[in-house]
């Protein structure tokens, strides 16, 4: 017998009635799934997010998406160490693409020194014009102005530093680094801005100079230590960075992100394999009751069941059924589930301030206020794996039932 | 009469096997899994703040009241040495060490890096810090060997220096003078902390005092207990030794020396007990569905019993003898899995992908080891039994509803 439309209807309606026949158990039931999958969803979005937040803050320290240096320079970021400014293939290469951004900059350890203090710092020579979209400096907050030109007078130091230091805007404090023959360089200047960070141990170390204004300091005109490339998006960089590398010159090394901080592209990829564990385990906790409450429900039938069989319903109908009935309290469940999560993780979407702990999130690597990112992925996911494993669990019990001897059913109570 | 209805209770749990396994089921998986977690977990922030104290900050100082807010060089303790001595004397434990702390311009022939140059007691220093053994080339500094340094192995590699070569170094002094002076490399760490081996080197303390005119002064006495547990007595201990007046010392413990490090664990544990509770919520709908279904079917059997004269009280307590049977079951059955599962592992060790990296971030070995304790044996199994007892009140209250005769008419 084929199984159309018609006989589908009903045994759906059969399933749909056996399912609110005892109507405590299919609730708790359902109440153990919804609790389980918004326990999937929530968790998962707040660990994506932070996640997220992570990897944003990370590739912005580095920063880019893409580096292009001195084969030698991440190891021993010495101005020894700088390249040419891009000029011919790889500068074609880096202005096409579009809405790409990039830019050359200077970075080299130097001393900064105040009347009062002195401290070890990274120099960094920038074309202010990128710099918002680089590092994310000059963020909102902060004194003063940043830079404004690439041979602004000026220096932008962190709030920070300029506490360590004592000094305030409009100060003058000396810079100090060494130029390609080991000599000392030094300067004065005046501090013109001073900006906040995300991540506070940044504003001790990073210290913002105009590019040309680095380049004539240290004595290498039309040199840099790096080429910082942005993609599109941080999941997404490959295809820009073969592209680049088949520009770039012979000696000189490019980096995706992922290759630059081993621990960054560590949590990128362990996330995907938390989220599925994560899915799982609530999956086999939930998979008990789910069994149980099928077990029960089919042993309370068992003599319909045998009256049903003896009146010539095929066992594949039967296990049809069962499983339908299965698959109705997981997609209600679901669907319960689903919209508490999202009910729950729309709220937090402005962010979580968990500012009580930001130096540990600090040490971790993230901001102190959590924005809990719900994806499409990992609602599919969670979803999946529910309906996908919860019908493989309910096979074994559809298949007994559907196998019990008509005569012995009947005859049981 | 007691042990009645113990039997009865357990005879009860065996007329639908099924279903009470695959609720015990539920008990020992999750069982297991908080057992292994939890002991994964307490042995890993064990290990981070050893690992991140003893690395360098130990787990007390006695330091200027505003040195931690503000390490300006100024905000030094007096004749910080004799200090030391007197602690050490007084509270007759070593590993108590002074340290002064500068910073510089390092100079090789080749190359030139800003630093921040440590002068410790080369006697001491090995005591509390783990950084002296980690010297990989060369050896660290010997007592009253002036003229030494021993420096990170990045920055080594930077300068381009090996031990046996010169190095110079600028800064500035307790007083604004200039500090200069030339040292010969003794030793090169490698700690593993990029920090740490890009931008520390160490030079004897009464070196450091004399080229940064110091007189005396330093900035940190660096105290390692024997053990982390015994660090609040210690504490106790220099408070009444009279040292620490507010005004020009103050002691800090290792909270505030390294505040990420409890936050970090905090924020850990917290998403880790969000888990261990689905879970264990998890568990009390299992019981609550399989109870609540037990004393259902029942009904007519307990309307007897009613009949008979027996109190509703009597079956009430009947349920939850039944539940605590499950309840111990699972317990013992959880933690027995849970405890070889996490000896194996904790024999073996075992790592995932991408655990290398996050390892050296946390202070961590990049293979786990988890460390079973009473504690973290016990704990998760203990909650989720109580879970699973209180899912069962509800059903077990069901029963002083019950009316004899119409229970018994029941389906």
């Amino acid at each position: 017998m084929r199984l159309g439309p018609r006989q589908l209807s009903i045994v759906l309606t059969l399933s749909w009635r056996n399912l609110w026949r005892n109507r405590r158990r299919t609730g708790i039931m359902l109440g153990a799934i919804s609790v389980g999958v918004w326990a999937m969803i929530f968790m998962t979005a707040l660990m994506r997010g932070m996640v997220d937040d992570m990897l944003v803050q990370g590739i912005r320290s580095l920063p880019g998406h893409i580096q292009i240096q001195h084969p030698d320079y991440l190891d021993d970021p010495s101005v020894v160490n700088s390249i040419d400014e891009p000029r011919g293939a790889l500068l074609a290469a880096l202005q096409g693409g579009g809405a790409q951004r990039w830019a050359a900059r200077i970075r080299v350890p130097a001393v900064i020194a105040s009347e009062r203090e002195s401290r070890g710092v990274e120099l960094i020579g920038v074309q202010p014009a990128f710099e918002q979209e680089i590092s994310g400096i000059p963020g909102k907050t902060g004194e003063g102005r940043f830079l404004e030109s690439s041979d602004d007078g000026g220096l932008v130091i962190g709030a920070r530093l300029a506490q360590r230091l004592e000094t305030r805007l409009g100060k003058r404090v000396v810079i100090m680094s060494q130029d390609p023959d080991n000599n000392i360089s030094e300067r004065g200047y005046r501090v013109v801005g001073i900006y906040r960070a995300e991540i506070a141990a940044l504003e001790e170390s990073r210290v913002y100079a105009g590019l040309e204004e680095v380049q004539q300091l240290l004595g290498i005109d039309g040199r840099v230590s790096q080429i910082i490339v942005y993609g599109e998006d941080y999941r997404d960089v490959d295809s820009r960075y073969r592209s680049l590398a088949e520009a770039l010159p012979g000696g000189l090394d490019i980096r995706p992100w992922y290759r630059i901080d081993t621990y960054l592209a560590a949590m990128f990829e362990m996330m995907d394999g938390f989220v599925l564990v994560w899915v799982i385990i609530i999956f086999l906790a939930l998979s008990f009751g789910l069994v149980n409450t099928l077990v029960m429900a089919i042993f309370e039938r068992v003599r319909e069941i045998g009256l049903t069989q003896a009146l010539g319903m095929r066992p594949s109908q039967i296990v049809l059924q069962i499983l339908l009935e299965s698959l109705l309290l997981l997609l209600i469940g679901l669907a319960v589930g689903n919209g508490l999560a999202i009910a729950t993780i729309k709220p937090l979407e402005s962010g979580l301030d968990v500012s009580i702990v930001a130096e540990g999130m600090a040490m971790m690597g993230a901001g102190s206020v959590l924005y809990p990112s719900l994806t499409l992925h990992d609602l599919l996911l969670a979803n999946g794996v529910v309906i996908l494993l919860g019908i493989l669990t309910s096979i074994l019990p559809a298949w007994r039932a559907a196998h019990l001897d008509p005569i012995r059913a009947l005859n049981m109570h | 009469m007691k042990n009645a209805s113990l039997v009865m209770a357990w005879r009860n749990l065996w007329r639908r096997g099924r279903r009470t396994w695959l609720t015990v089921g539920a008990m020992v998986f999750s069982n297991i899994l908080l057992v292994f977690s939890m002991s994964l977990q307490f042995g890993s922030y064990e290990m981070m703040i050893d690992n991140s104290l003893q690395a360098y900050s130990g787990h007390l100082q006695l330091q200027h009241p505003r040195y931690l807010d503000e390490p300006r060089m100024r905000f030094a303790l007096a004749d910080i040495a004799d200090t030391a001595g007197l602690l050490r004397e007084r509270l007759g434990l070593d590993s108590i060490s002074a340290r002064a702390v500068g910073f510089a311009l390092a100079s090789s022939d080749e190359r030139s890096f800003g630093l921040q140059i440590v002068g410790v007691d080369a006697a001491h220093e090995p005591l509390v810090s783990t950084l002296p053994g980690l010297v990989r080339q060369g050896r660290y500094l010997q007592p009253g060997g002036d003229g030494e340094i021993v420096i990170g192995a990045a920055l080594a590699r930077n300068l381009k220096v090996e031990p046996g070569d010169e190095l110079t170094f600028l800064g500035s002094g307790y007083d604004d003078s200039f500090a200069a002076g030339v040292v010969r490399v003794a030793g090169i760490f490698s700690s593993g902390v990029n920090e740490i081996d890009r931008g520390m080197a160490q030079v004897n303390l009464a070196y450091f005092q004399q080229t940064f005119a110091m007189q005396g002064r330093g900035h940190a006495i660096v105290v390692r207990a024997p053990h982390i547990e015994q660090v609040e007595s210690l504490a106790a201990n220099i408070d009444a030794l009279g040292i620490v007046d507010g005004d020009s010392v103050a002691l800090r413990d290792w909270d505030q020396l390294q505040p990420g490090l409890r936050q970090a664990i905090q924020a850990d544990m917290t998403s880790a007990w969000f888990m261990y509770l689905v879970l264990i919520v998890l568990v009390a709908f299992s019981v609550l569905n399989t109870q609540l279904m037990s004393v259902l079917e029942r009904t007519r059997e307990f309307g007897t019993m009613l009949a008979l004269g027996l109190k509703p009280s009597r079956l009430a307590r009947l349920v939850m003898q039944e539940t605590a049977l499950m309840t111990g079951l699972g317990f013992g059955l959880g933690i027995a899995g849970g405890f070889l599962l996490t000896l194996y592992l904790s024999q073996v060790g075992f790592s995932y992908p991408g655990m290398a990296e996050m390892a050296e971030r946390f202070y961590l070995p990049d293979r786990m080891y988890p460390a079973l304790s009473p504690l973290s044996l016990t704990l998760g199994p203990a909650v989720v039994s109580l879970g699973s007892l209180l899912a069962s009140i509800y059903p077990a209250t069901r029963l002083y509803r019950l009316t004899p005769v119409a229970a018994m008419r029941a389906v």
